[in-house]
C-alpha cells in the first residue's frame, strides 16, 4: 500500500502508475457493537410476537388437544367438575365458535357504519376543507384515536346506547323483512348492533386518517389534468381520487376491522354475551372473544384459564391475519403516487 | 415602469360572492323550515327525522338550484359536497358528545380529596367526599413509567435499525412492528399472565402491569420514532461520516439529538396510548385499593382499573366516581396530546 515519494524516481525511469489503493470498509468495534445492539432491538418485535404465540399455545395446549377442532367449531362452554372440585377435562366442553362469529359480526357492523362516514370525512378534509378547519379536524381526529377504550365503553353505555337501541327499533320497523334484521324476541338492549355502533365510533378516526393519507398522495398532475379538462370537484374525485385510493381505503377499513375485533372493554359494557350463534344482529345476544375472556377470567379455575389462553391465541391469530393483510394493502397503495 | 403606477388589486375570482353566500344561507333556512313543516305534518317524529328530512331537503334544493343555473355536472357536484360535509358533521358528533358528557357528568364527582386519599378504607359506594384515587394516580404513573423504561430503548433501537442500519431484516421488521401495533390489549395481558405470572411470580403486581403495557407501547414508539428519524436530512449523517465519525458516533451525537423533540413526541404518544388501557391491567396488575408504591409485590391500583371497578359496581355514587376518574384521565390525555402537538410544531419550524 505504500506509495513512492514523488520526485524520488521521476528522474530515472518510466512513469509507473501507482498500485490501486485498496478500499475497505472495516467497521470499528464500536460500530459492530452498535449495529449488533440495534439489530437485536429491531428483532425484538419478532421475538415478542413469537413469544406471545408460543406461551399462549403452551398454556392452551392441553385444552386444544382435548377439544381438537371442536374448539373453534363448537359453541358450548361448560366446565364440569368432579366431586373433589377438580375440573374434568374430558367431560368439559370448550368451544368458541359463537364468540368468534359474534366478534366478526360486531366488527363487520362497525366497519359497515364507519367506512362511508370516514371516507366522506377524509374526502372533505383533503379536497374541500379550508385550511384552518382541516388542521382543527385533523387534531381532533388524532385525539379521538388516542381516547382509551374504557372511555368509549362508558360513553357508549350511558350516552350512545339509548340512541342506538332506538335506531335498532327503527331498523326493525322499516327493514324487518331482511333476514338479519328479523326479531324472534323483542329484546333490543345490548345487541350486537349496539356494540357495532359503539365500535364504529372507535374506528372512524383510524379509517379517516388512513384514507386521508392515501387521498393526499393522489398524483397532483392527474388532479390538475382533471380540473384542466373542465371537471367539477366531484367528477375529479370520481375519475382520479377514487380509482387511485380505492385499495388504500380497503386497507384502512381492514385496519379498523382488526382494531374492532380486538376491542375488549368497550364491547364488554354494551354487549350481552350469550353462548349461541346469533345472526339476528338486533337481538340482545351476541358474542365477543375478548370480552368473554375478561368476563370468565375472574372466576375461572386453572383448567378454564387454560381454555381462555387458547381463546386468546385464536383471537391473536385472527387479528394478526387481518392486520397483516391490511398493512400489505395500505403499504402497496401508498407510495405509488407522485 | 408604466405598470407600477397602476395599482392592481388582487382579487379572488373563485371566492363566493355575497350573493352566492346569501343563496346558500337561504337554502339552509328553507330546508330547516321545510323539515319542521314536514315533521309536523307527517307521522315522522324525533331528532333523527328532523336531521334526515333537513339533509334530504338541502340536497334537493341545492340540486335544483345548481341544475337550473349551471347544469347537471354542477348539480351532481353539489350533492357530493353536501355528503362530504355530512360525513364531517357525523364524525364531529361523537367527539363533541364524548367531551361534553364527560365534563358534564365528571364534575359532580370531582372533589379535591380525590388527589389526597386512596380507597383503602372506603368502598366505591361511599359518599364522594371520602376516598380518592391517589393510589390509582401513583399506580398508573409507576406502571406507565416501567413500560416506558422498557419500551423506549427497544422502540428507538427498532427505529434506528429501520432508518439507519437498513439491514436484511428491514422489511420484515417494519411489517412485524405494524402487526404488533394491532395486537389486542387483552392478548398482551394474557401473554404476561402465561409467560411470567403463572410460571414465575404466581401473584399479580404492578411490574407485571408495566410489562403488559410495554408490549402495547413498543410499536407506537417505534413507528413514531421511525417517522421522526426519516425526517432528519441525510446531509447531517453524511456530514458526520465525512468528519470521520463512526456510524455509532454520528447517530448518537448528531442524528438522535437532532430528532430530540420528535422523539419526545414519540414518548408522549406512547404514554397516551397506554395510559387508558384497561383490559391487561384487570388481568395482571391485581388492582388494589390501597396506596402501593412497590411494583414488585402486592396488587397495584391504576386509573383504568379504578374507573372499571367503580363503573361495574353500578351504584349512583360509584358511577359518579367513575365519571370523575375518566374526566381526570381525559384531561391528562389532553395535556399529553397538546404537549405532543407543541413539540411536533417545533420540529416543523426547524
Amino acid at each position: 500500500m505504500s506509495t513512492t515519494a514523488p520526485g524520488a524516481k521521476s528522474a530515472t525511469s518510466t512513469i509507473s502508475t501507482p498500485a490501486k489503493r485498496e478500499i475497505t470498509t472495516k467497521p470499528r468495534l464500536s460500530d459492530k457493537v452498535f449495529r449488533g445492539v440495534a439489530t437485536t432491538g429491531g428483532l425484538s418485535s419478532l421475538v415478542i410476537l413469537g413469544l406471545i404465540f408460543v406461551f399462549l399455545a403452551f398454556q392452551g395446549f392441553q385444552v386444544l388437544r382435548s377439544e381438537g377442532l371442536g374448539f373453534i367449531t363448537g359453541s358450548n362452554w361448560e366446565v364440569v367438575q368432579d366431586n373433589v372440585g377438580n375440573t374434568n377435562l374430558e367431560a368439559s366442553q370448550f368451544g368458541i365458535a359463537a364468540m368468534l362469529i359474534g366478534t366478526v359480526i360486531c366488527a363487520t357492523i362497525a366497519v359497515i357504519i364507519a367506512v362511508p362516514i370516514s371516507v366522506l370525512c377524509a374526502l372533505y378534509l383533503t379536497f374541500y376543507a379550508p385550511n384552518f378547519i382541516k388542521r382543527l379536524m385533523v387534531a381532533l381526529i388524532d385525539l379521538m384515536a388516542a381516547f382509551p377504550s374504557i372511555l368509549f365503553g362508558m360513553w357508549g353505555y350511558f350516552v350512545l346506547m339509548p340512541h342506538a337501541e332506538y335506531w335498532a327499533q327503527l331498523l326493525h320497523k322499516y327493514f324487518g323483512w331482511l333476514p338479519f334484521f328479523k326479531m324472534d324476541v323483542d329484546i333490543f338492549e345490548r345487541s350486537p348492533f349496539v356494540a357495532g355502533v359503539v365500535l364504529s365510533t372507535m374506528i372512524i378516526p383510524i379509517i379517516t386518517s388512513v384514507s386521508r393519507e392515501i387521498f393526499s398522495q393522489t398524483p397532483l398532475d392527474r388532479i390538475q389534468a382533471a380540473y384542466a379538462l373542465g371537471s367539477t370537484r366531484w367528477a375529479m374525485i370520481k375519475a382520479v381520487v377514487i380509482p387511485y385510493g380505492r385499495s388504500g381505503v380497503v386497507g384502512g377499513a381492514m385496519l379498523g376491522l382488526g382494531r374492532a375485533m380486538g376491542e375488549t372493554v368497550a364491547v364488554y359494557t354494551v354487549l350481552n354475551l350469550v353462548y349461541q350463534i346469533n345472526w339476528q344482529v338486533l337481538i340482545g345476544a351476541g358474542g365477543n372473544v375478548a370480552s368473554m375472556i375478561l368476563l370468565k377470567f375472574g372466576e375461572a379455575g386453572p383448567t378454564e384459564t387454560k381454555a381462555l389462553m387458547a381463546a386468546g391465541l385464536a383471537l391473536f391469530i385472527l387479528t394478526l391475519i387481518v392486520n397483516s393483510a391490511a398493512n400489505v394493502i395500505v403499504t402497496k397503495t401508498g407510495g405509488k403516487g407522485r | 415602469m408604466i405598470n407600477s403606477k397602476v395599482a392592481v388589486k388582487p382579487g379572488k375570482p373563485w371566492a363566493a360572492t355575497p350573493r352566492e353566500r346569501a343563496l346558500d344561507l337561504g337554502a339552509i333556512l328553507l330546508a330547516a323550515v321545510g323539515s319542521f313543516a314536514l315533521v309536523a305534518l307527517s307521522e315522522l317524529k324525533g331528532k333523527l327525522a328532523y336531521a334526515g328530512v333537513f339533509f334530504l331537503l338541502i340536497i334537493v334544493i341545492n340540486f335544483i338550484h345548481n341544475y337550473l343555473s349551471r347544469g347537471i355536472a354542477t348539480a351532481k357536484d353539489s350533492i357530493a359536497s353536501t355528503f362530504a360535509v355530512a360525513g364531517v358533521l357525523i364524525t364531529l358528533l361523537p367527539i363533541t358528545s364524548i367531551m361534553f358528557s364527560i365534563f358534564e357528568r365528571g364534575k359532580t364527582g370531582f372533589k379535591l380529596n380525590l388527589f389526597t386519599s386512596d380507597m383503602k378504607l372506603n368502598g366505591p359506594n361511599d359518599p364522594l367526599n371520602q376516598g380518592g384515587l391517589l393510589h390509582a394516580l401513583t399506580g398508573s404513573g409507576i406502571m406507565v413509567g416501567i413500560a416506558l423504561i422498557i419500551s423506549l430503548p427497544i422502540g428507538i433501537l427498532t427505529a434506528i435499525y429501520l432508518t439507519e442500519i437498513k439491514g436484511f431484516f428491514t422489511r420484515p421488521i417494519r411489517f412485524l412492528v405494524q402487526a404488533m401495533s394491532g395486537v389486542p390489549s387483552i392478548v398482551a395481558g394474557l401473554f404476561i399472565l402465561s409467560a411470567i405470572v403463572f410460571p414465575i411470580t404466581k401473584t399479580p403486581s404492578g411490574l407485571m402491569g408495566g410489562l403488559a403495557l410495554s408490549i402495547l407501547m413498543i410499536p407506537t414508539i417505534a413507528r413514531t420514532s421511525e417517522e421522526v428519524l426519516l425526517l432528519i436530512p441525510p446531509d447531517l449523517r453524511e456530514a458526520g461520516i465525512a468528519l470521520g465519525g463512526t456510524q455509532w458516533r454520528t447517530i448518537s451525537q448528531i442524528v438522535v439529538p437532532a430528532a430530540k423533540s420528535g422523539l419526545m413526541t414519540a414518548i408522549i404518544l406512547g404514554v397516551a396510548r397506554v395510559a387508558g388501557e384497561t383490559a391487561p391491567l384487570v388481568l395482571v396488575s391485581g388492582g388494589g385499593d390501597a396506596l402501593n408504591l412497590n411494583p414488585t409485590s402486592g396488587p397495584m391500583g391504576s386509573f383504568p382499573f379504578y374507573i372499571w371497578k367503580s363503573f361495574t359496581f353500578g351504584t349512583t355514587e360509584s358511577i359518579a366516581r367513575a365519571w370523575a376518574g375518566i374526566f381526570i384521565l381525559l384531561v391528562l390525555i389532553f395535556i399529553l396530546f397538546i404537549a405532543a402537538r407543541l413539540l411536533g410544531g417545533d420540529r416543523k419550524k426547524k
